[in-house]
């Protein structure tokens, strides 16, 4: 399973960074997306997956035995998503208003003076 | 001890109440100036007792670390913390000369408060996921100042500087993840602990290579400073002022927390990568300097090229040598605000900052030009003025360490910089001016600049006594178990 995860992780980070590389501002700020996906997937796989075994103490035990699911990545990815988000939201409005002052997206073309 | 958290509490509530005062911008210009003097004073009381009492630590919610998120203050953060401080009284009251009226309304000086926050908090962390946290939210606020632009040269910049800053914040991230990976804790001090048992797993040498590309970026060390140059002489002269003082100063700080903290003692392939990179960021950043034509890109260049030093001093990792390093970011962070306000005098009287517009100023404002003479020479690095004492220290670190390359260089370097700032000089107030003045400079901006310049003459006039603190501070930050065993050791 973490094999998986460790693919599809790359896999997103060789889209993204393909997609920086382009032109466009579009591409850019998808390859941004998936390059900060890629990395949630990669902090939630390096925690170590497990399957159903919630991090609770059970009845009568005094403390938790392994194997249980680290909390710690997952309240890490959750506080990258959030973070992540705002910033890809941001970077959509900053986009939307060089297209809409500059009039194109390539992004050669957005500092030159005309 | 609890007056640990007020440098990140002062300013969130200043933006908060400003926030209660929407559109009246000289309310809330007034409400900046006092929570910039409250957070200076709150900045002097953390620093005070780091000096008298040791390291300070605070575990936020009384959850022992390395559990919780602990605020660690040992002397390098509270010195820090102090020019925070400084630079913020300075950009509050460089805010009453005006800024731009739309970006005033849209809520600029929440913003300074909330960047001023970000910095204060990375500063104070003792944990590197919170630092990746207040890294975005310094960046967050940064990105807002940026754009709040209308011609493509600006938002060309700004999309540059935001595309490029998410990346290094994408790098960081993977390295935090990784080495949660490895190491089961984010805390610093808890990692420095177990950081010879990382060691021997073969990670280290990829996590650090990845952590010093996201600080590289953050401090604009070459090769990847190609975006400072490009983005900061566009936004207005006060925001760019911060943004020169402060936030590439928290990327050589984050240079200088890992390599104290975990290379040290380690193999030495990464102070000598660090070294290659900072010579190669000093002697382009410089030359480049020498081809620009207009203040504010002559400035952004120089500041890189100084970078340059910090880290090169840095990566010898003497106690001299660190100490100098420490020295001279303090007198950078005072000096490079300094400039970039100068330059919005210029702006103000010229409406540019080419160089073929200025000149004249020697006659035409000759006080503005006599409290302008010291931030530019202590740059340039003319006795007896910090920057001169700042280079001599990194000199005498480095032929102490047996670095004479690195002498010799700072020495080539010094000369380039002599050069820029001594033609800047010339030029921009010596030579008979081509236009008139189009406004006046300024009442708050020239009291600004020239509390700024006596704070340079003070960091020179007493420069022996710092030069201690600063020793003491690198004998802290070589001496990892103290740091160690009070962040995890005691709560209080």
């Amino acid at each position: 399973m973490e094999i998986l995860f460790a693919l599809a992780a790359g896999a997103l980070y060789t889209a993204g960074i393909y997609l920086m590389l382009r032109r466009r501002l579009a591409q850019l700020i998808i390859g941004l997306g998936l390059l900060s996906n890629g990395t949630n997937l990669l902090i939630f796989a390096v925690g170590g997956l497990t399957r159903a075994y919630p991090p609770v103490v059970a009845r009568g035990a005094d403390r938790l035995v392994p194997p249980y699911a680290d909390p710690v990545p997952q309240a890490l990815v959750l506080t990258a998503i959030v973070i992540g988000f705002g910033l890809l939201a941001f970077l959509l409005v900053l986009a939307h208003r060089v297209h809409a002052i500059v009039g194109t997206d390539d992004v050669d073309d957005v500092g030159r003076e005309r | 001890m609890r007056a640990l958290v007020l440098p990140i509490i002062v300013p969130m509530s200043t933006a908060a109440i400003m926030l209660l005062a929407p559109r009246r911008v000289v309310l809330q210009r007034w409400i900046g100036l006092a929570g910039a003097i409250a957070l200076l004073a709150s900045t002097v009381t953390v620093f005070a007792r780091v000096n008298t009492g040791g390291i300070q630590v605070l575990q936020i919610g009384g959850w022992p670390a390395p559990f919780g998120i602990t605020l660690v203050a040992d002397l390098l953060a509270a010195l820090l913390l102090l020019a925070v401080g400084i630079v913020g009284v300075a950009i509050s009251g460089a805010a009453f000369a005006g800024v731009d009226p739309r970006r005033e309304a849209i809520g600029y000086h929440p913003l300074v408060q909330i960047l001023l926050m970000g910095v204060s908090g990375a500063f104070l962390t003792g944990d590197f996921f919170n630092l990746y946290v207040w890294f975005e939210v310094m960046l967050v606020a940064s990105f807002v100042l940026m754009a709040l632009h209308r011609n493509r040269v600006q938002l060309d910049a700004a999309f540059k500087y935001v595309t490029i800053n998410l990346i290094a914040s994408s790098i960081f991230l993977t390295a935090l993840g990784l080495l949660y990976g490895v190491a089961g804790t984010l805390n610093m001090a808890d990692l420095a602990r177990i950081w010879p048992a990382v060691r021997s797993t073969g990670m280290d040498t990829v996590l650090a290579v990845l952590f010093m590309i996201a600080f590289s970026i953050k401090a604009g060390l070459f090769p990847l400073f190609f975006w400072l140059p490009a983005s900061y002489h566009t936004p207005p002269a006060a925001v760019g002022a911060v943004f020169a003082g402060l936030l590439t100063k928290v990327g050589v700080y984050a240079l200088l927390r890992i390599f104290t903290l975990l290379f040290q003692g380690g193999p030495s392939m990464l102070p000598a990568m660090l070294l290659a990179m900072s010579a190669a960021t000093m002697v382009i950043g410089l030359i480049a300097a020498q081809r620009e034509r207009d203040f504010r890109r002559i400035l952004s260049f120089n500041l890189v090229g100084h970078i340059g030093y910090t880290t090169a001093s840095l990566a010898l990792l003497t106690p001299a040598a660190l100490a100098a390093a420490i020295f001279y970011v303090l007198h950078h962070i005072i000096v490079i605000t300094n400039l970039f306000l100068v330059s919005g005098v210029l702006l103000r009287l010229r409406r540019t900052t080419e160089m073929k517009s200025l000149g004249g100023f020697y006659t035409g404002q000759p006080l503005f030009s006599a409290i302008a003479m010291v931030p530019i020479f202590s740059l340039a690095g003319v006795p007896p003025l910090s920057g001169f004492l700042g280079k001599l220290a990194i000199l005498d670190g480095a032929f102490a360490a047996g670095a004479y390359w690195v002498g010799g260089l700072v020495l080539v370097v010094g000369l380039l910089t002599l050069l820029s700032m001594g033609r800047t000089w010339t030029e921009a107030f010596w030579q008979p001016a081509v236009e008139p003045d189009r406004a006046t400079p300024g009442v708050p901006l020239l009291i600004v600049i020239s509390g700024l310049s006596f704070v340079t003459l003070a960091i020179s006039w007493f420069a022996g006594p710092l030069f201690d603190i600063t020793l003491r501070a690198a004998h802290q930050l070589l001496q990892r178990d103290d740091y160690i065993r009070l962040v995890l050791g005691g709560t209080s």
